[in-house]
């Protein structure tokens, strides 16, 4: 991390800094980890600062909390390109570069009603071949629909709204 | 390299394949009785209505000698009882040594043929497969011109709901056409992904909002149905429906030796006096539904050797 930033935001003891965000996605990326703030970690967000690999990015620190497998793939759904630091006793402990993984289960629901991955009781789990990483582009396995970034983060939006 | 096969989509198959399914289907036209699927039973799921599909499925296995069990409609089913697909598919894949399934989600099929053994076909699913009919509508153009490669194709009527029509699309798609003219309303437009799809596949085709001056480069015209309940404003639904209608008039200029297709049931939007025309071949088409599901079942079922 440089030095600017970290005059703006202490580092933290233990906890997960999700870096290279797209510049103002910060928040959704948030919301699709299911963070609102209710939960009571300590939060810090940075949001459009200047970066050397991607322009403007976002950077994420949430102390007391670290991601698992499924998070990760979760991130890469908005930010392809972040990086997720696991801090124990201030030290990085694991650095892991998001990854999106070819074929993508459960995490999104499919934006058509009439796919059958919709349909209440039966034994079947959405899934969604990466057709595209940049710009995101997920096809339903079973109906052929095309899902954008916009999708996945208004799902994720939507849900965040429930909680 | 057929047998046991589960039917999906069109894409599904390579050229060859195809091609290997009408070589078996022009065979079979030919056969009013035989014992090749002897024993075998074929189960009819069809969550949803249909005529031709239904019909000709049976018939087809009637034809090789098989049996036919099912249903048509889910009323009077255990699905009326609130049964899920899938523990309906299982039930019905215990009984018989292939599957047909109609339904209105999409989907359906695949979700039909993970929990069966037996193959399952796709006789429609939502807006977007319908495999056997696209299979029958290029063994139409197959049996006709020869070859399918090089050949214009105007398609017009729905592109956005119609599940034949979007099957058949895909379809060409393997076969190199010279240039394929969708013409349809705005509104009915094929929808994105099967237009990035012909773009990513190489397809040269145009999006057209009218006939007008295309049928005279025209060697096959495929109609299909335009439905009502798509138009938000039905005073448009009638202008529209007038527009795409076709009759003598728009075929004086229609390019000679030209066929009109039509995956049926059709409305209005062929006129009857269309009927007795030299280039009406959609009654011929579903004809063809007979054969090339007698193939189609005769290839997955492993032929008659058990």
């Amino acid at each position: 991390m440089k030095e600017q930033d970290t005059l703006i935001v202490r580092r933290i003891r233990n906890g997960t800094v999700i870096d290279h965000i797209p510049g103002g996605l910060a928040l959704n990326v948030l919301r699709i980890l299911g963070i609102t703030g209710k939960e009571g970690y300590t939060v810090a967000l940075l949001m459009n600062v200047k970066s050397r690999k991607i322009g403007r990015k976002d950077i994420v620190k949430i102390e007391n909390r670290e991601l698992d497998p499924r998070e990760l793939d979760i991130i890469a759904l908005i930010a392809p390109d972040a990086t997720v630091n696991t801090i124990r006793d201030y030290a990085v402990v694991k650095k892991t570069k998001v990854k999106l993984p070819q074929t993508i289960r459960e995490i999104v629901r499919c934006t058509n009603p009439n796919c059958v991955t919709n349909k209440a009781g039966e034994p079947v789990k959405p899934t969604f071949r990466v057709k595209s990483s940049e710009p995101l582009l997920l096809v339903c396995e079973y109906c052929g629909t095309f899902v954008t970034r916009e999708d996945v983060i208004s799902q994720y939006t939507e849900s965040a709204a429930k909680r | 390299m057929f047998r046991n096969r589960d039917v999906l989509s069109i894409l599904d198959f390579t050229k060859s394949e195809l091609e290997r399914i009408f070589r078996v289907a022009a065979r079979m036209e030919r056969v009013r009785r035989s014992r090749m699927l002897e024993g075998r039973i074929l189960a009819t799921a069809f969550f949803e209505p249909s005529t031709r599909t239904r019909l000709s499925f049976e018939a087809a296995m009637l034809r090789l000698g098989g049996s036919v069990i099912g249903f048509s409609e889910s009323e009077g089913t255990s699905i009326a009882k609130g049964e899920n697909l899938a523990d309906t598919v299982r039930m019905l894949d215990a009984y018989a040594d292939v599957i047909v399934i109609r339904h209105k989600l999409e989907g359906a099929a695949k979700l039909a043929a993970e929990v069966a053994e037996a193959p399952v076909i796709n006789g429609g699913d939502g807006t977007r497969h319908h495999p056997t009919q696209a299979m029958v509508d290029l063994y139409t153009v197959w049996k006709e011109f020869g070859r399918i490669s090089g050949l214009n194709f105007v398609l017009t009527g729905d592109l956005r709901y119609g599940r034949a029509v979007a099957s058949f699309i895909y379809g060409l798609s393997l076969f190199r056409p010279r240039k394929v003219f969708l013409v349809s309303h705005p509104l009915l437009r094929p929808r994105k992904e099967l237009e990035e799809y012909l773009k990513s596949s190489g397809v040269d085709f145009e999006i057209l909002e009218s006939l007008n001056g295309i049928l005279q480069e025209a060697d096959v015209l495929y109609v299909t149905r335009i439905q009502k309940e798509r138009f938000p404003d039905p005073a448009e639904y009638e202008k529209v429906k007038g527009t795409y209608r076709i009759d003598l008039k728009t075929l004086e200029n229609a390019k000679r030796g030209m066929i009109i297709m039509h995956p049926l049931p059709r409305v209005d939007e062929i006129s009857l006096e269309v009927d007795k025309h030299e280039a009406a071949r959609y009654f011929q088409q579903a004809a063809n539904g007979i054969p090339v599901r007698m193939a189609l079942l005769y290839l997955l079922l492993g032929g008659g050797s058990r």
